[in-house]
């Protein structure tokens, strides 16, 4: 129908002439007068209260009036109708309690039949909640048969609805109603709409599994084949996940027969999406058939997929490298890895798509750990230098970030030599969320290539990132500072790292000034008392008389930030009179960060 | 975007540079799928076969082009490929100057012929975010022969020889839904072919139609419901538009819920502006045919109206304009209340774009004249917010198009407006009353709650030691009663 239901606005006097009990001081009417504001931000914020105006009528009036008034009245924008759809289902108390949970359906049920998907959603999952708080008896009285109207619904938003309901009712009825419910949900898979098809489609596994193992058998196969060969790829691809399900609930002697056929037609389907949806789901499928279908089947179509003449799908494959080989079975996972996977991998090492080679190199390394010292020697360490000199930053951010998988089993000196200059041209990469990523594994490389190398190769890095143009950066490279005293020591910052950050105190831009300044805020607590009362503090004094403001009330902020570092004869005697210098300053800014810092420091 | 463009602190990328990468063709997955390359022979020309042989030579032909390349590698197989274009021209040529060439049995081959190069699953976007409006399209790659494919289909339909009781059989439902599904593509040169084509097979396969109209519904509903993305959504409107405009009146229901539940909702799209020319023609191509629908339409409109995309809110004022143009007067009256009140909102946005298209209404003739003739109504509706942003408006353009449609209202009706302006203090006074007792309202309800969610607490506690004490003076009792025994 194409009727419009507006809202009226008739005042409801008879029933404010009927207010009720002290408690209740609120006539139904001018509750309802909120829910229909004409201003929609401000129905909303009633529609979101509605909890409050039920707990304001009692029970039984929100069962007899404010229910029956939100049934009869669902035409409203679909932003009101999310929020009562969410409320609804947190509304069992507000009613009465499992006892009248069913008085719920119905303003639930028309919900699950309007057109905006998102509201749909809500309500279904609301009244899947719901289900759960039903009493087998008004499961099958009254929840139930609302389940059949919607699967049995003129226009698809109620069939497509009915499609998520199935399976919370299924175990809790009896056999003649599950015999129904089995027969609605086969309607459904062959339904006139795709939508319908599809979202019976993406609840077919969730069905499955609340099924006996004979009508898994003889209904849910037959449903997975027809949707697995719908003539939209769109259901066909939805059909590969419920496959793997069904497969996890199958006994091993029946997968071959029952989803086998099928799955491996979806893994050459002529769609790349479904191709896509297989390889995306591979390692959860490979789980589900076991050690034997594996070895036969699951191989060469994996191998087929790192090979797909679409990017979308090998990148999906290459995703799924290590887990897919991690998971082989043990007897023969070395030898099928080297002969049948292996050689797909090196290919796609010089793919011609980026997405591709920087999904292979965010798994890549894991593969040493099941190869092995000398596998890992000899095949993989080619292709880790291969890609840490690739042409894409991501690939080589990549292969950087998992550098401890490769760690723990070569060690990184055998790729340290590549390393230094990948990691030297992240660094100076245009694109700063590069530079950014790159600085954020430094602490973990530091730790890997140890001091000495450090000092050699990064350490110059790690302060040209300091006057970085890219505030992000600087702000990095001050916390990046931070982390490698914690894994160097004190000592160490105070003779390599301290002198430089101190020395821009006297730079001419006043953002070097102020790095400075933020860079003793996150180093004093990790160097200690003395290094920060004898090197850091004479340093910030000094810059209390920077011409720049801001950088006079960043002195302010800094000693509010040290001060817990520094003995209290320190900051009775030399912190408390430059605060009190500061806070008489000309500046608003600065006076007011000086006085924050004299309270927060109790030095008034 | 030749230019190098300034060097920025952040070094992003400019979208100019991130656009001159993406120009790139693709090519269709089916290649793959053609495992053994067969090597064509140029046949000879039909122009010079013998007449008894034409038939013969052109099924040949027409199986020549069956045979599909791999454009992405421009090097590969140049003959095979300069070969199948020939063929493919001389086919188009054929098929529209030279009468008596379609006969029946060349119907299975050349459906057969076009299947193949034409039915493919699209590949995947280049570019994930791809903005129909910002970025260039991803063309396809196989175009100088696809291209042919797509004209020879089009003569074909359009041949006088053309027999549609032959084509049925070939031309099917499935076939149909194939050729739906290519809307999707990224070349606009190719939607443009399948727009005219659809268009054709529509007017001459009657016993489609219906299908095509309900395949169609689908995309709408997917594009509206699941995905957002569709590169054919314009196309597709565009024929609907001359589709609509022959239904036979009275309007069937299922074109009613086309309109309601598919044309109106389609508005609700991020990507409206790509083809909102063509659904507002839609829209209005209704309102021609049967004026009872133009409730539904704006009541619709209004529901979707947008809330925070100011460009869309622009586009929706527009083609609220094109429907007053055409509305009767006495469906204007149904609708006025809750379209003025729209109007009074748009005028008060503070977005200067808005304020002045809704503006723009009071410049046009017929809108004016419905405004007059109703002016009790929706003077009282629009007065207090045309003063209030005749006061507060940053930008002085819309100040002086409000003071000039405050000036049109005094001369329509003076005594409603001198009434209007002596009484607006007292309601704005109202108003503020009402917002308090409604504060006063919620702030008492919260107490209660807490109140009542107090004694829920307290009293389930109270059930909880009742209980308790129960179950001690139970089991007190049961261990006084085994002592006795």
């Amino acid at each position: 129908s194409c009727s419009c239901t507006v809202v009226s606005k008739q005042p409801l006097a008879s029933k404010m002439a009927g207010a009720d009990s002290d408690d209740s001081l609120y006539p139904i009417a001018v509750l309802i007068d909120e829910l229909r504001n004409e201003d929609v931000q401000l129905r909303l914020n009633s529609i979101k209260k509605l909890s409050t105006i039920a707990l304001a009528l009692g029970v039984e009036r929100t069962r007899t009036e404010l229910l029956p008034f939100l049934t009869d009245t669902i035409y409203d924008e679909d932003e009101v109708l999310l929020a009562l759809a969410e409320q609804l289902g947190n509304f069992t108390m507000l009613v009465g309690g499992p006892e009248y949970v069913h008085c719920l359906l119905p303003p639930l049920e028309s919900l699950a039949t309007v057109e905006e998907t998102v509201v749909r959603d809500k309500a279904v999952e609301s009244l899947r909640k719901i289900s759960h708080e039903h009493s087998p008896v008004d499961l099958e009285v009254h929840f139930e048969p609302l389940v059949k109207r919607l699967a049995s619904g003129d226009w698809f938003t109620s069939r497509t609805s009915a499609c998520g309901l199935f399976s919370v009712c299924y175990p809790r009825v009896s056999s003649t109603v599950k015999a129904e419910i089995r027969q609605h949900f086969r309607t459904l898979c062959s339904d006139d709409t795709p939508m319908v098809r599809r979202a019976a489609a993406s609840k077919l596994g969730e069905f499955a599994k609340v099924l006996e193992l004979e009508y898994v058998k003889s209904d849910i196969i037959s449903l997975f084949t027809a949707l697995a060969s719908d003539e939209q790829d769109s259901v066909r691809l939805l059909a590969v996940e419920a496959g793997v399900s069904i497969a996890t609930l199958l006994p091993q002697e029946d997968l071959e027969a029952l989803v086998m056929p099928t799955l491996r037609q979806a893994a050459e389907d002529k769609s790349w999406r479904v191709r896509y949806m297989v390889a995306d789901k591979f390692s959860d499928l490979q789980k589900a058939v076991g050690p034997e279908i594996t070895k036969n089947d699951l191989v060469p179509a994996f191998q087929n997929l790192l090979k797909d003449c679409e990017a979308e799908v090998r990148a999906a494959a290459a995703n799924k490298v290590k887990e897919f080989c991690e998971n082989l079975p043990e007897d023969s996972r070395e030898t099928i890895i080297m002969t049948h996977i292996l050689p797909c991998v090196k290919e796609l090492v010089s793919d011609t798509n980026q997405h591709v080679k920087s999904a292979l190199a965010s798994v890549i390394m894991g593969l040493s750990t099941i190869l092995g010292k000398d596998n890992t020697i000899e095949h993989l360490l080619p292709l880790f230098l291969a890609q840490l000199k690739d042409e894409c930053p991501e690939v080589r951010l990549n292969i950087i970030s998992n550098l401890d998988c490769v760690n723990e089993v070569i060690g990184i000196r055998q790729l340290s030599q590549s390393l230094l200059p990948a990691i030297v041209e992240l660094a100076e990469d245009a694109k700063w969320r590069v530079r950014l990523a790159i600085i954020e594994y430094m602490p973990l490389l530091a730790g890997q290539l140890g001091v000495e190398f450090f000092d050699e190769k990064l350490n110059s890095l790690c302060m040209a990132w300091l006057v970085d143009h890219v505030y992000a950066i600087r702000e990095a490279a001050t916390c990046n500072l931070m982390k490698l005293v914690e894994k160097f020591g004190a000592e160490w910052a105070q003779n390599t790292i301290v002198p430089k950050v101190l020395g821009m105190a006297n730079d001419p831009n006043y953002l070097h000034r102020m790095t400075t300044l933020f860079c003793i805020n996150a180093l004093s607590e990790v160097c200690g008392q003395e290094i920060t009362t004898k090197h850091m503090l004479p340093v910030v004094f000094k810059m209390s008389n920077d011409q720049v403001a801001n950088v006079r009330f960043n002195v302010a902020k800094s000693l509010q930030k040290i001060g817990p570092v520094l003995d209290s004869n320190c900051l009775q005697t030399e912190v408390k009179p430059v605060l009190e210098k500061l806070a008489s300053d000309q500046d608003m800014d600065v006076k007011y960060f000086a006085q924050e810092a004299i309270s927060v420091l109790s030095l008034a | 975007s030749s230019s190098s463009p300034p060097c920025k602190v952040d070094g992003f990328p400019r979208r100019s540079m991130r656009r001159a990468r993406q120009r790139r063709s693709h090519s269709s997955s089916q290649f793959r799928y053609q495992s053994s390359q067969v090597e064509l022979t140029p046949l000879p020309l039909l122009k010079d076969a013998p007449v008894a042989e034409l038939h013969d030579l052109f099924c040949k032909k027409l199986q020549q082009c069956c045979v599909l390349f791999d454009f992405l590698d421009c090097v590969a197989d140049l003959k095979g490929k300069e070969i199948k274009r020939a063929a493919l021209n001389e086919l188009v040529e054929s098929v529209a100057t030279s009468r008596g060439v379609l006969i029946e049995p060349l119907y299975p081959e050349a459906i057969k012929m076009i299947s193949v190069n034409i039915f493919r699953t699209l590949p995947p976007s280049e570019n994930p975010e791809f903005d129909p409006e910002e970025d260039e399209p991803a063309l396809e790659a196989s175009w100088p022969h696809l291209q042919l494919v797509y004209e020879f289909f089009l003569r074909f339909l359009e041949s006088p020889d053309f027999q549609p009781s032959l084509a049925k059989r070939y031309v099917d439902q499935k076939f149909v839904l194939q050729l739906l599904e290519l809307f999707d593509s990224e070349d606009p040169r190719e939607r443009e072919y399948l727009k005219t084509i659809l268009h054709r097979v529509y007017g001459k396969l009657l016993g489609l139609r219906a299908y095509i109209r309900k395949q169609i519904n689908n995309i709408f509903l997917r594009f509206i419901y699941e995905t957002e993305r569709f590169n054919g959504v314009a196309e597709l409107l565009e024929i609907l538009g001359s589709i609509i405009n022959g239904f036979a009146l009275p309007l069937k229901s299922e074109h009613k819920q086309f309109l309601v539940r598919v044309l109106i909702p389609l508005h609700t799209a991020k990507s409206l502006s790509i083809f909102h020319a063509q659904l507002a023609y839609c829209v209005v191509q209704f309102m021609e045919k049967d004026a009872t629908v133009t409730e539904h339409i704006i009541r619709g409109l209004l529901r979707y109206w947008p809330k925070t995309c100011t460009q869309k809110e622009v586009m929706f004022l527009g083609e609220i304009e094109e429907i007053l143009d055409v509305i009767e007067p006495s469906q204007f009256i149904r609708v006025q209340e809750p379209l003025f009140k729209q109007i009074a909102a748009c005028i008060s946005s503070p977005h200067f774009q808005v304020a002045e298209r809704a503006l723009y209404f009071w410049n046009n003739e017929y809108i004016l004249s419905l405004i007059e003739e109703n002016c009790q109504v929706i003077l009282p509706l629009v007065f207090g917010t045309l003063y209030r942003v005749s006061k507060e408006h940053w930008n002085q353009t819309i100040i002086s198009l409000i003071y000039n449609v405050l000036k049109t209202f005094m001369e329509m009706n003076s005594k409603l407006f001198d009434e209007l302006t002596a009484s607006y203090k007292v309601e704005k006074q109202k108003e503020v009353k009402k917002e308090r007792e409604r504060a006063e309202l919620w702030r008492n309800l919260e107490d209660l709650q807490e109140r009542r969610l107090q004694s829920l607490t307290e009293a389930s506690r109270n059930q909880k030691n009742l209980q308790e004490r129960e179950n001690t003076t139970k089991s007190q009792s049961e261990t006084s009663a085994a002592n006795t025994t």
